[in-house]
């Protein structure tokens, strides 16, 4: 089975120590973290982590499972299949000059829907949001110009539809 | 009423039902020790190593069912713990480990014995917490206790910080918990079991494989009703020793890498697996990918994550093996299978596999029968890791659960000493054999002093041979017979044990061993054993790692003449 790209959604207990469990055993179970982003939840108390790992069905159902069993840890769905919203939010600080100015605003602007967010006669930083592919496609294309410094949040995802992923009964055995 | 928070601690682990709990004291939890004597119902035997402070706990929970509790100080106290907790994680044992934490306004400053014990443990406990104020310690208590006995046991660590054991709180000890995201599910589902029965009962040549689970959630009747009424032989993995009687017709032993012939060919020849409370762990199996092939597999565990990790399953069975038996036995037809029981009862007649030579050297397997014929199969045995492990496996038969206390899956050699501590301490009336291999016996020498200090009448045999003796055997078989590093230069056992106070006698010959192991049992509290065994004995059947389950090493120093094996009783 070939290795794909996972996103898993956690809801965990907003408590001290939850991230580094969670990446921890992802960690010793031998599977690479591609992201991980956390924020409060629409539920007090509870916060929701995006996860993106890259494995087989079978080895992040594992892992799925393996996260469950935290006692910090309310709920884990494998959320890849499903219809989903997905987006990362990233700042990236690009080499400008007088001449370049113009085309790198007009690249982020005009083709990525992105913000200028500061411009200085050698750089500009633009913030861009969307999906991952959306976000390495802009980077690609200022590497050209000179990239400075990227800071990008990981990819935060939820379902689309009326229900979220706690409401929704799943058997937890297959 | 205001306690302190080392009273609130000791007024729950009372709450909880804990009589005894194994410890070292040190700066950090010096509070709690001084309450100590406001609380007499809490024994506390002192250890001479935190190591065996786990440990013991760990003996003391197998062969009691209840939560062994351990005590120990900040920084190294604190992570000498950490071995004997990893053996509880893998093993599936309830305990709850209490260490002191320096105090407060001193944590993250790297003071004196501080180390994050919380983010050490993390990998090996099934939860752990720091408790910051004594106004949350008694539900944090709670929470551990519950946590560590129910679904899949494990253990849990309560880290608290110096003066939180000094801080005054009320007491208020919760009735129930209330853990948002912990729910082990104990029943199974109804559609999973229908298919699980329909599978048993149409199978031809189906075998149990019972494990450690059956023992835990004390499911041996209905596994004892599972395999008789539908006819299904059953064999073990090696925690699973003694959930099914060794004496009955339908037993066929222990499987895996040590495993009889028999119970190897059995699983191998197989249409149905029915795995019970194991993990498929890679010395019951083998090479996984050649672990009975032909069969369809149903698998019962409590823990959802065990099903599918190592072993593509069939039918997965969620939920607690007593409450799944049970269930299960209503929807299993009675049925013979007798054609299949007998081919496997020949196997067993064609490849007996615990056969002791006859020779006038002294064998470890013999010793271990006398062992069994002294005292009639009504001791427990504990035992380390190694050689000596695999020959008590072999040559004592286990009717009765948790008769036989081992470290499975962590495999820690000098788990024996203070594993039996632990046992003796939970069963006072019974006779407690730690059995030794030369080179983990030397890991926690030091628990004979626990011993003499708290008069915990445990019977050491140790099996002698000069050797790190599972390591030489691999050596031997795998890597040419250098043995580097495996020859052991040891102490006189018996000047050991006479220095701590212990009677001892050394045994070289094959007619000593009855009367001396007559003698140990005779003395009151401990005694110990010195076998000085057959050097270069090795353990057979056996199953060179990454190969298939199937393919058995026979001793080469038997002829192929069939002797006799473990006998029925």
């Amino acid at each position: 089975m070939a290795a794909i790209k996972h996103t898993l959604s956690a809801l965990v207990e907003d408590k001290p120590g939850v991230l580094n469990r969670v990446s921890s055993l992802i960690l010793r179970r031998g599977f690479n973290i591609m992201s991980i982003a956390v924020g409060r939840s629409e539920i007090p108390g509870l916060s929701r982590m995006v996860i993106v790992v890259d494995g087989t069905n079978t080895a992040v159902d594992q892992v799925r499972k393996q996260l469950v069993k935290i006692v910090r840890v309310v709920k884990v769905t494998d959320i890849s299949d499903e219809s989903i919203v997905s987006r990362e939010l990233a700042l990236i600080k690009v080499k400008s000059t007088p001449e370049t100015q113009s085309e790198i605003i007009q690249i982020a602007t005009d083709v990525f829907r992105a913000h200028v967010v500061d411009i200085n006669p050698e750089s500009i930083m633009v913030e861009v949001s969307g999906d991952d592919d959306k976000v390495n496609s802009l980077i690609e294309l200022f590497r050209g110009f000179g990239i400075i410094e990227v800071a990008r949040t990981g990819l935060i995802a939820i379902t689309r539809g009326t229900l979220g992923p706690l409401w929704r009964q799943e058997s937890e055995q297959s | 009423m205001k306690m302190t928070g080392a009273q609130i601690l000791c007024e729950s682990l009372v709450r909880e039902g804990v009589e005894v709990v194994f410890g070292f004291p040190g700066g950090a939890v010096l509070p709690l020790y001084d309450t100590l004597p406001q609380y007499p119902q809490l024994r506390h035997i002192l250890v001479r190593h935190e190591q065996g402070a786990a440990h013991a706990a760990d003996g003391y929970a197998r062969v009691t069912g209840k939560v062994g509790v351990c005590f120990a100080t900040s920084g190294p106290g604190a992570t000498n713990l950490v071995t004997g907790i990893a053996n509880a994680h893998l093993d599936s044992i309830p305990m709850v480990a209490i260490t002191g934490q320096v105090a407060r306004q001193y944590i993250g400053k790297d003071g004196f014995q501080e180390v994050d014990i919380i983010g050490i443990t993390v990998p090996i406990t099934k939860h752990n917490s720091m408790v910051y104020k004594a106004d949350d310690l008694a539900k944090a208590v709670k929470e551990a206790f519950h946590i560590a006995r129910t679904g899949r046991p494990g253990p849990v660590l309560i880290d608290i910080p110096k003066d939180v054991f000094e801080e005054q709180a009320n007491f208020n000890y919760p009735a129930q918990v209330n853990l948002t995201g912990y729910h082990p599910v104990m029943e199974a589902d109804p559609l999973q079991l229908e298919k699980a029965a329909k599978l048993i009962n149409e199978a031809k040549r189906p075998v149990i494989i019972a494990g450690h689970g059956v023992i835990i959630s004390g499911a041996y009747k209905d596994l004892r009703e599972l395999a008789e009424k539908s006819q299904i032989p059953v064999v073990n993995t090696l925690l699973g020793i003694g959930c099914f009687p060794e004496s009955h017709v339908l037993s066929f032993g222990m499987l895996g890498m040590h495993g009889m012939a028999y119970a190897n060919m059995a699983v191998d020849a197989s249409d149905l697996i029915i795995a019970i409370g194991m993990r498929f762990d890679d010395r019951a199996t083998s090479n996984v990918s050649g672990f009975a092939r032909g069969a369809y597999v149903i698998h019962i565990d409590i823990d959802p994550a065990e099903i599918g990790k190592n072993l593509k399953v069939t039918v997965p069975v969620v939920g607690d093996a007593q409450a799944v038996l049970e269930e299960l036995n209503k929807k299993v037809e009675s049925q013979s299978r007798i054609d299949w029981v007998q081919q496997i009862e020949q196997w067993r007649q064609l490849y007996p596999t615990t056969r002791v030579r006859e020779t006038e050297d002294l064998l470890p397997q013999y010793v271990i029968r006398q062992i069994y014929e002294v005292t009639e199969g009504k001791a427990t045995i504990v035992t380390g890791v190694g050689q000596h492990q695999m020959w008590s496996a072999h040559h004592y038969w286990y009717d009765k659960p948790n008769s036989f206390v081992s470290s499975g899956g962590l495999g820690t050699m000098g788990f024996e000493l203070p594993a039996a501590i632990g046992a003796k301490v939970g069963l006072p009336d019974d006779i407690v054999w730690a059995i030794c291999g030369d080179g983990g016996f030397q890991m926690t020498i030091q628990e004979l002093g626990t011993m003499v200090q708290d008069n915990i009448g445990v019977k050491i045999a140790i099996m002698n041979n000069g050797y790190l003796g599972m390591v030489r055997q691999w050596q031997e078989l795998f890597y040419k017979g250098r043995y580097v590093a495996t020859p052991l230069s040891n102490p006189d056992f018996i000047k050991v044990a006479e220095a701590y106070g212990i009677p001892a006698v050394r045994v070289e010959s094959k007619m000593e061993v009855i009367p001396a192991i007559k003698t140990a049992i005779d003395t009151p509290g401990p005694f110990l054993i010195d076998f000085r065994i057959e050097p270069e004995e090795n353990v057979y059947p056996m199953v060179a790692p990454g190969t298939n389950i199937g393919e058995i090493i026979k001793d080469p120093k038997c002829d192929d003449i069939a002797l006799p094996g473990k006998q029925r009783l």
